[in-house]
């Protein structure tokens, strides 16, 4: 979340609960939306490391509200971020794990851990497609975000299934 | 309220038997196997299978695995070796030809993955003419025709050649046509294994649709997306059926939309 909020702080000085607010609109209901308790916290970090800067600003009949501009060092660490490309995402290393180990415990049966697992994708994938259907027609960042997250899962799928193929 | 249903006058016999015990399809140690060839290919293994009226049901599986030939043996497209085979109740494994195109007809919708219209008659043609053929008046069958190509978002389309539309609306004529004599059953094999993504979001979107209102609905498909609409999922693996899930059975509720996935794949590690 911290690289995040610096980009969006790139555009304009803004406070917390307006970023929390830009995140939920730019990305949808399918990302999970980060409190507004964590966004304080990450905005006390970043301003501790200089990334930005904030400035108290009085309201009258209010507690006053700080609002946090991006320093010079902000700016650069935003740009080291585009520059970079980012991670592949992990394969499911831990059930890779139970079922590399089930027939050496002896206490699970590999193809009910596929069955069980595949249970769980079905269903994650269901969640994905009501939740597309659900969102916005016109936010094409979140029906991105909900189409990669349908197609990793399709992809854990496929593997599941050679999985199966080879173990059975 | 479900007492009345049973003794209320209003309420017909046949309703209460569709809604009550009598499975739309009850198979029985089904096999096939395939003779080609090379070797003998077991594409159905002895496989046990009930379907309940307004079930949705899709049939994963890896190719090869016999999942096509399932459908095909429920839908009287090809005949097993051993094995009972029962719809709505009927005995129909050894059904001749003759009877099986009658039930296809009443019974029975089809669509597979390349659509299978005629090719030289119009998409008004494609659709009147199951009906037609199952002693539909040509009035009644122009009724039905309008009334499916309106719900598919086909009006305007009834003179033109099945060539000269896309793949998705080829399917959707496909659809109209499986439908157009109210089958008890409609199966779909690969309905959108040759359309592109908003083509396969359409179908969903059809098929979703019948089911809601009560179409009962059996699928074979690759896609994890497709079977994730069907309310049960039966895994196809070497001719025998791994695993048969009913979806959303018992599950918590999901925390904030589908955090989990998008957690592990989408949030930047700390």
């Amino acid at each position: 979340m911290r690289l995040a909020l610096l980009a969006l702080l790139t555009r304009s000085p803004a406070h917390g609960y307006e970023l929390k607010q830009d995140l939920e609109k730019l990305l949808g209901a399918a990302y999970p939306q980060p409190n507004v308790g964590q966004i304080y916290v990450t905005l006390g970090r970043l301003e501790k490391s200089g990334l930005i800067e904030g400035e108290d600003v009085e309201q009258s009949g209010r507690p006053n509200k700080r609002t946090y501009r991006l320093t010079d060092a902000g700016r650069e660490a935003v740009l080291a971020w585009f520059e970079e490309t980012a991670e592949e995402p992990r394969v499911r290393d831990e059930f890779f794990m139970k079922l590399a180990l089930a027939p050496q415990s002896g206490l699970a049966d590999p193809i009910a851990l596929i069955n069980k697992q595949r249970r769980q994708y079905l269903n994650t994938m269901r969640d994905l497609s009501k939740l597309a259907a659900a969102e916005d027609r016109d936010n094409k960042i979140s029906h991105l975000l909900i189409e990669g997250a349908m197609l990793h899962l399709q992809a854990d799928l496929d593997w599941l299934e050679r999985c199966q193929e080879e173990l059975e | 309220m479900s007492d009345d249903a049973t003794t209320a006058p209003a309420v017909p016999a046949d309703t209460v038997a569709a809604a009550g015990a009598v499975p739309i399809v009850r198979a029985e140690g089904l096999t096939k196997t395939h003779h080609g060839e090379g070797l003998p290919v077991h594409a159905v293994r002895g496989v046990d299978l009930s379907v309940r009226p307004g079930e949705f049901v899709a049939v994963t599986g890896p190719s090869g695995a016999g999942k096509s030939t399932l459908l095909h043996l429920i839908g009287g497209l090809q005949r097993p070796d051993s094995g009972k085979l029962w719809l709505a109740g009927e005995r129909v494994d050894e059904y001749r030809e003759a009877r099986w195109a009658v039930l296809r007809r009443r019974s029975i919708g089809v669509v597979f993955q390349f659509f299978n219209l005629v090719s030289n008659l119009t998409v008004a043609d494609n659709v009147e003419l199951p009906a037609l053929l199952a002693g539909a008046s040509p009035k009644a069958a122009r009724a039905s025709r309008a009334e499916l190509l309106a719900e598919l978002g086909l009006e305007g389309r009834e003179r033109s050649m099945p060539g000269e539309l896309s793949g998705g609306e080829q399917q959707r004529v496909a659809l109209a046509r499986a439908l157009v004599n109210h089958p008890a059953l409609l199966l779909a094999d690969e309905p959108a294994g040759s359309l592109d993504s908003k083509g396969t979001r359409e179908v969903l979107r059809l098929l979703s649709r019948f089911h809601q209102r009560g179409q009962t609905i059996m699928m074979v498909t690759h896609d994890a997306r497709m079977a994730s609409a069907a309310d049960r999922v039966i895994s196809f693996f070497d001719g025998r059926i791994a695993d048969d899930a009913h979806l959303d059975g018992g599950r918590r509720a999901p925390v904030r939309g589908v955090s989990g996935v998008l957690d592990l794949e989408l949030e930047p590690k700390q």
